[in-house]
């Protein structure tokens, strides 16, 4: 995997060609999101499935970009990888600097944690959604973004700073390495 | 009568008939459109009133056509003293928005209620900031109670 954290140099020319926006138009776009996403389906569970679905669905794109953009080698393992995803792709595409802990055993599951979000900022959870899982999303993107490179995942948010924990932390768990499959049937 | 029932909270008992003689204590409302999306009693010694005085929502609901008035009289987002009723005092603050800022006092404080007032306002707008709140959206955060205590005991008691 790729080492991001050896010398500012190699750090900024990873980061070549990636632009900046403002990041107050993006906190209050995903919030703008999520609001209309409970104004549609009301159901706060349906709403939480949706956020990972969408969060899916950029996973499986975003992954290509971040590929292309840092000219990362493979991947070798599900540890590899977590740890690409924490030092470079959080890094590269949300400005958070992420750390991966708590490994289990056989190294199939761990912990993801970091202190700023930039989704969140200003937000405060109101009582009646006390169940949603704001930055779910997140979640979708790195469930997608693994599928990708042939791993299957599940990703929960274990701690959350809108329910009132001190810093996010998601769990991170490997289901199992899918085999390469081939478009063509073997005949 | 029907166009103050939006200001009565219901545990309230009725108001006496005698008019109150409190020093240092003041109301603050924030007025989104019609109805007040954040009330607050403030006293000296920080003492914070559960209840609203009945009297004061009155008088601040009165000086709200004279807020109305006065915004357009001005750029300026601090209108001064709008209304007087008997030794009470209502100022009045208004944002870009529309959100009208008004606060009930007794006496003379000027720079003071200038300064409260605009402290309030960032504030203000970072509880706008958050996707759950509409200009509609009563204020419910502990965190804003807290400052605008704070922001009262350093400009006005």
């Amino acid at each position: 995997g790729a080492d991001a954290t050896r010398g500012g140099r190699r750090e900024r020319a990873k980061m070549q060609g990636v632009e900046k926006i403002n990041a107050e138009l993006f906190t209050l776009t995903y919030g703008a999101l999520v609001r209309h996403l409970l104004s549609d389906l009301e159901a706060v569970d349906e709403v939480n499935k949706q956020l990972d679905q969408m969060g899916y669905n950029i996973g499986i794109r975003l992954v290509d970009d971040f590929l292309a953009k840092t000219n990362t080698g493979r991947c070798r393992s599900f540890k590899d990888a977590a740890r690409t995803i924490a030092e470079v792709g959080f890094k590269m595409f949300l400005g958070i600097t992420a750390k991966i802990s708590q490994w289990n055993d056989d190294e199939t599951e761990c912990r993801m944690s970091f202190h700023e979000n930039p989704l969140i900022d200003f937000v405060e959870l109101p009582e009646k959604l006390q169940n949603l899982s704001y930055c779910n999303i997140m979640c979708g993107v790195i469930r997608g973004a693994l599928e990708q490179i042939s791993m299957r995942v599940e990703v929960a948010i274990e701690k959350d700073p809108l329910k009132g924990d001190q810093a996010f932390e998601l769990s991170m768990k490997l289901i199992e390495y899918a085999a390469e499959e081939y478009p063509f049937k073997d005949d | 009568d029907g166009s103050h029932a939006h200001l009565r909270p219901s545990h309230r008992p009725c108001g006496s008939g005698r008019m109150p003689r409190e020093t240092s204590t003041l109301t603050f409302v924030i007025v989104g459109d019609d109805t007040p999306i954040y009330e607050c009693e403030l006293r000296a010694g920080g003492k914070r009133e559960d209840t609203i005085n009945y009297l004061h929502e009155f008088v601040l609901h009165a000086a709200l056509d004279n807020v109305e008035e006065t915004i357009w009289t001005t750029p300026n987002s601090y209108l001064k003293a709008v209304d007087r009723y008997y030794d009470l005092t209502v100022s009045a603050y208004t944002t870009s928005g529309l959100v009208k800022f008004l606060l009930l006092h007794d006496g003379k404080n000027d720079e003071g209620i200038r300064g409260f007032f605009h402290d309030l306002h960032e504030y203000y707008i970072k509880v706008m900031l958050n996707p759950f709140h509409t200009p509609k959206t009563k204020i419910t955060s502990k965190d804003f109670d807290a400052k605008v205590k704070t922001l009262a005991s350093k400009y006005l008691l």
